[in-house]
């Protein structure tokens, strides 16, 4: 092992780990509301609604995150409709069609750990609002969504490390992320140990943050029953 | 839908050799990630410091690293590994490794990882009264862990078993970007060829909620089966 070269290929894989950074929060981010958007579709009543949310969540958790990123990057573009429509700017990037593949699949786990969450909030909560007359709109926005996302916060924190690790397929589609630049170093010195053990370094302290700070937002905003 | 036709104008018989490929490259990294689950689990068991940290090391940084991460490293440092070793013994040729061996070992050694923390949660989630009782009737450690504890653990593994067999499932997508020919890379050489990209992985996608959905009936028929006297 050559620890040289992994000190001098660092800065470069710091780069790329912005990117990384870059392409997780904003993933995370639109994931969020998509995900809050069809947990709220999950626990409605009318069965079409529900299974459509249903539908949503078990095809983007029954496929590979490869094959949704390769379907909106390579398969969008095919579609005329969409390349004549303003939203070309948007699809020809392949950072934005990561974050869009991204993002829907994380929407899709964030939609089923919310809408657990959702129906596991005890009745009590619920009839206590009714009988001091507050009305259904206000008890869901203060009371329900704020116990679900407490409640949420465990399984959460593993659907960010695990989206943390599937940001690095941005690297097959032309993306310098962390993983990207990790590939170079391998491709222009051959030394695949030290490109890669270097950057899995990298992760792993990235994964003990996260790890770290969910855990102290459990201890600090946890839901104690 | 001629371009799915079986023979040489469509890519049916294709695709179906790579769906069955993705099948056998995922069953056994299965059966690695067991063999590998089976070691580390005793490890993260055990009261030994050291091997106590061996355990935890392995499954942490596993855990911790994207799956591709671990696919380049074996793939491209494994030939290096490989003719290193060869090189000692005076031969200096290129060998390359099998692409179905370094996505098999790589997908395994991940595959074991999730693989001990469910055996580790079903172990510990067994009556302790079990292990006394065994105790109590003058079973050997090594028999009471055969005959006792393994098909308890088994029992109580299936269901989040059956999450690890479908993170291993999608995992194999990966190893596409080694060469070799899974649904993945069946999709994308067509996907080249017709320049109908959206189509082939629109029917990859298929084929995998087709896996997915078949493997999860044939868990749900396993784990009623295991939970009849229960």
């Amino acid at each position: 092992m050559d620890i040289n070269l992994m000190i001098s290929i660092f800065p470069s894989l710091l780069n790329g780990t912005a990117i990384t950074l870059k392409l997780l929060i904003s993933s995370m981010f639109f994931g969020l509301l998509i995900g809050l958007f069809f947990a709220i579709l999950r626990i409605n009543n009318n069965p079409l609604i529900n299974k459509f949310a249903y539908g949503y969540s078990y095809f983007f958790r029954g496929t590979p995150l490869l094959v949704q990123l390769y379907l909106i990057y390579y398969g969008l573009a095919n579609i005329e409709f969409l390349r004549n429509s303003f939203l070309w700017v948007v699809i020809r990037e392949p950072y934005w069609c990561a974050i869009i593949a991204f993002s829907l699949n994380t929407g899709a786990y964030t939609s089923e750990i919310l809408r657990s969450a959702f129906q596991t909030i005890k009745e009590g909560y619920i009839e206590a609002a009714q009988s001091l007359g507050v009305t259904k709109k206000i008890t869901f926005y203060k009371i329900q969504i704020p116990i679900a996302i407490k409640q949420s916060l465990p399984a959460y924190g593993n659907e960010i490390i695990l989206m943390l690790k599937g940001t690095s397929l941005a690297s097959v589609i032309t993306i310098m992320d962390l993983m990207g630049e990790a590939r170079k170093v391998n491709v222009l010195t051959f030394k695949p140990f030290e490109a890669f053990i270097t950057a899995g370094i990298i992760y792993l302290f990235l994964t003990f943050i996260i790890h770290n700070i969910v855990k102290y937002l459990e201890k600090k905003y946890g839901f104690q029953t | 839908m001629e371009l799915l036709s079986f023979g040489d104008t469509g890519w049916g018989d294709e695709l179906f050799f790579a769906t069955l490929m993705t099948i056998a490259v995922s069953i056994a990294a299965m059966a690695i990630g067991f063999v590998f689950a089976l070691i580390f689990t005793p490890l993260k068991l055990s009261k030994n410091k050291t091997l106590n940290v061996i355990g935890n090391c392995y499954t942490t940084i596993i855990r911790g690293v994207p799956e591709l991460l671990v696919i380049y490293l074996l793939f491209f440092g494994g030939t290096g590994a490989v003719m290193y070793v060869a090189s000692i013994f005076g031969y200096d040729g290129y060998i390359e490794i099998n692409a179905f061996i370094t996505g098999a070992l790589a997908i395994g050694i991940i595959s074991g990882a999730y693989s001990t923390e469910v055996f580790r949660g079903a172990i510990l989630s067994i009556d302790k009264g079990q292990f006394e009782a065994s105790q109590v009737l003058g079973i050997k450690k090594s028999i009471q862990f055969y005959k006792v504890i393994l098909p308890q653990m088994l029992r109580l593994s299936i269901p989040n078993l059956s999450n690890v067999w479908q993170i291993t499932l999608k995992d194999t997508s990966l190893i596409s970007v080694t060469g070799l020919v899974e649904i993945m890379r069946q999709s994308y050489i067509a996907a080249g060829s017709t320049r109908d990209p959206l189509f082939f992985y629109s029917v990859a996608a298929v084929l995998y909620l087709v896996l997915t959905f078949l493997s999860m009936k044939i868990i749900n028929k396993l784990e009623s089966r295991f939970n009849k006297g229960y």
